[in-house]
C-alpha cells in the first residue's frame, strides 16, 4: 500500500508512454510514469469493474487467476476470475516447451477470451505464475493482457471478497472463437544458443545472491535439487527478482526501478537484454518490468533459465558473489 | 493409505482435485501445545511451502515398540492449499497406525494417489519428503 511514486506535480517530461489509451485503462496515478501503464491494474480499478458488471460477459474483461498452488484458486477466488493452471493449460505435457496454437486458442477460447479481449492475471507468489502467464500470452501476440499490481495477497489483504462460485462461461466458437495465432517467441524469448551468441552482453540474473554464487542450486529454504553445477552466466548483473517489488507485492515506482537497473546495474534500455532464473518464472516477473514499466526496447527472457545452463556440458560458468 | 488411494483412481483428474481439496481443509488443527514452537518442529524442506510437522509416538506397549501408535501433527499455511492436502492425506492415511504399519508403507506410496497429472511429479516430491522425514521419526523413536 505504500506508494512510492512522487506526487503528478513532478511527473517527469520524459514519459515515453505510448499506452493505449482504451477508456478501460486503469488511470492510477500512481501507474502514469510507467512506460507502458496500460499494463498494470490496481485492486481497486478491478473491483470497480467487477462492481460496474464489466467482468465476463460479453465483450467483457477476462479476469485469469495463474498460481504456483494449482489448488489455490478454488479456495477461493476474485468474483468472475476464471482458473489458468499454468502446468496443465501453458505447458506441453510432453516437450519442455509451451502449447502450440492450437492448444492455446482452446485454452483462449474456453475461457471467453477473444483476440480483442481485455484480459487481467493475478495470482500467488508474488505474481511470478501470472507474469509468466502474460509473457507467454505475449508469445502469442495478445493485445491486451494486464497484470493486477500485488496480485492475490493484496486483494485479500484488502480484505476484498474472495469466492468459490465459477462463472459459467460459454466457449467462444465460429468467427468469436480465439484465433489459431502460431507462437512468435524470437522478440521476447531466448534460448541457450542465444545466450551464448549473447555473451558479453547484458544479462541479468534474478535468483537469489546464494544461488548467483553457486552456493545453492535453489531458492533458500526450496530443495536444492535440480543443476549439476551452480553459479550464474558470465557476465550476469545479480538483482534478485524482489528489489522490484514492495512489501504488499506491488511495483516500485519508476523511480526507484531506474535507480536500481540503470543507475546502480548500469543496463540501458537501449541495450538487448536477457533476464533469467531457475525455470522462467521469476524472470518474467523482471521481464515485465523491463519491458512494459522501464521501457526497454528488447528484452528477452531465457525461459530455459539455471535447470538447462546449469546442467549443459560445457557451457561457461562463473562462481562467486556479485562484484 | 490404500484406500485413500483406491478413491483417487477412481475419480476424473478435476475431482481429484476436489478431494485433494478436501484434504487439505480436513487437515486437523495444529493443537496448543505447539502453539509457536513451529522451532521445535521438522521443516519439510522438499515442500514448495514453509510446513513443519511434528511426529509423536506412544510409549505402551513399553515391550513392543513396533506396536506403539503414531501420532502426526502439521502446520502449513492456508495459501498453500496443495501442500495442506498433502499433510491431510497423510494425517488420515497415517495417524493412528502403528510404528510398524507406518515403517511399512513404500516411499513411493505419494506416487500412487493418481495426481501427476494434476498437481504435477515435482510438486508430489514435496508429499515423498514429509512421508520419508515422518519415517525417520518414527524409527528414531522406537529404536529399541
Amino acid at each position: 500500500m505504500v506508494d512510492t511514486a512522487a506526487p503528478d506535480t513532478a511527473a517527469p517530461d520524459t514519459a515515453d508512454s505510448d499506452s493505449a489509451d482504451s477508456d478501460s485503462a486503469d488511470s492510477s496515478g500512481s501507474f502514469s510514469r510507467y512506460a507502458h501503464p496500460e499494463r498494470l491494474v490496481s485492486t481497486q480499478w478491478l473491483a470497480e469493474q467487477i462492481e460496474a458488471g464489466a467482468v465476463g460477459g460479453p465483450d467483457g474483461i477476462v479476469v485469469l487467476e495463474s498460481d504456483e498452488d494449482v489448488l489455490l484458486y478454488d479456495t477461493g477466488h476474485i468474483p468472475g476470475s476464471l482458473k489458468l493452471d499454468w502446468h496443465q493449460d501453458l505447458n506441453d505435457p510432453v516437450v519442455r516447451d509451451y502449447v502450440d496454437a492450437q492448444q492455446f486458442a482452446a485454452v483462449m477460447s474456453a475461457r471467453g477470451v477473444g483476440r480483442d479481449t481485455t484480459v487481467v492475471l493475478y495470482g500467488d507468489k508474488n505474481n511470478w505464475w501470472a507474469a509468466y502467464a502474460l509473457w507467454v500470452m505475449s508469445l502469442f501476440g495478445h493485445e491486451d493482457v494486464r497484470l493486477l499490481d500485488g496480485g492475490r495477497a493484496k486483494w485479500a489483504a484488502e480484505g476484498r471478497e474472495l469466492t468459490r462460485e465459477v462463472p459459467a462461461v460459454p466457449t467462444l466458437a465460429g468467427d468469436a472463437a480465439y484465433p489459431v495465432v502460431e507462437r512468435d517467441d524470437a522478440p521476447i524469448r531466448a534460448f541457450k544458443e542465444d545466450v551464448l551468441a549473447h555473451l558479453g552482453g547484458p544479462l541479468v540474473d534474478v535468483r537469489s545472491p546464494g544461488e548467483y554464487s553457486g552456493e545453492l542450486l535453489h531458492m533458500p529454504d526450496y530443495p536444492q535439487e535440480g543443476a549439476m553445477r551452480g553459479g550464474h552466466i558470465p557476465g550476469a548483473k545479480s538483482v534478485p527478482w524482489a528489489r522490484a517489488a514492495n512489501e504488499d507485492g506491488t511495483f516500485r515506482s519508476r523511480e526507484d526501478l531506474e535507480a536500481i537497473y540503470l543507475q546502480e546495474q548500469g543496463l540501458s534500455p537501449a541495450d538487448p537484454t536477457i533476464a533469467y532464473c531457475r525455470i522462467g518464472e521469476r524472470s518474467s516477473h523482471t521481464w515485465f518490468v523491463l519491458t512494459h514499466l522501464l521501457g526497454f526496447d528488447d528484452v528477452r527472457n531465457y525461459d530455459g533459465s539455471w535447470t538447462e545452463w546449469g546442467n549443459s556440458v560445457r557451457v561457461p560458468v562463473e562462481q562467486g558473489a556479485p562484484a | 493409505m490404500q484406500e485413500i488411494a483406491d478413491d483417487f483412481a477412481d475419480l476424473l483428474a478435476p475431482q481429484r482435485l476436489e478431494l485433494l481439496l478436501e484434504f487439505s481443509e480436513g487437515l486437523p488443527e495444529l493443537p496448543e501445545r505447539y502453539a509457536g514452537r513451529l522451532g521445535e518442529m521438522e521443516q519439510v524442506h522438499e515442500c514448495q511451502s514453509p510446513i513443519f510437522l511434528a511426529v509423536e509416538v506412544d510409549d505402551e506397549p513399553a515391550d513392543d515398540p513396533g506396536e506403539r501408535a503414531v501420532h502426526l501433527f502439521f502446520s502449513a499455511p492456508q495459501e498453500a492449499p496443495t501442500t495442506r492436502g498433502f499433510a491431510g492425506i497423510l494425517s488420515e492415511g497415517l495417524d493412528g497406525l502403528t510404528a510398524a504399519q507406518v515403517l511399512a508403507v513404500p516411499e513411493d506410496a505419494p506416487y500412487r494417489f493418481s495426481l501427476g497429472e494434476a498437481v504435477s511429479p515435482l510438486r508430489l516430491r514435496g508429499m515423498v519428503g514429509m512421508l520419508s522425514r515422518i519415517k525417520r521419526q518414527v524409527a528414531l523413536r522406537t529404536r529399541s
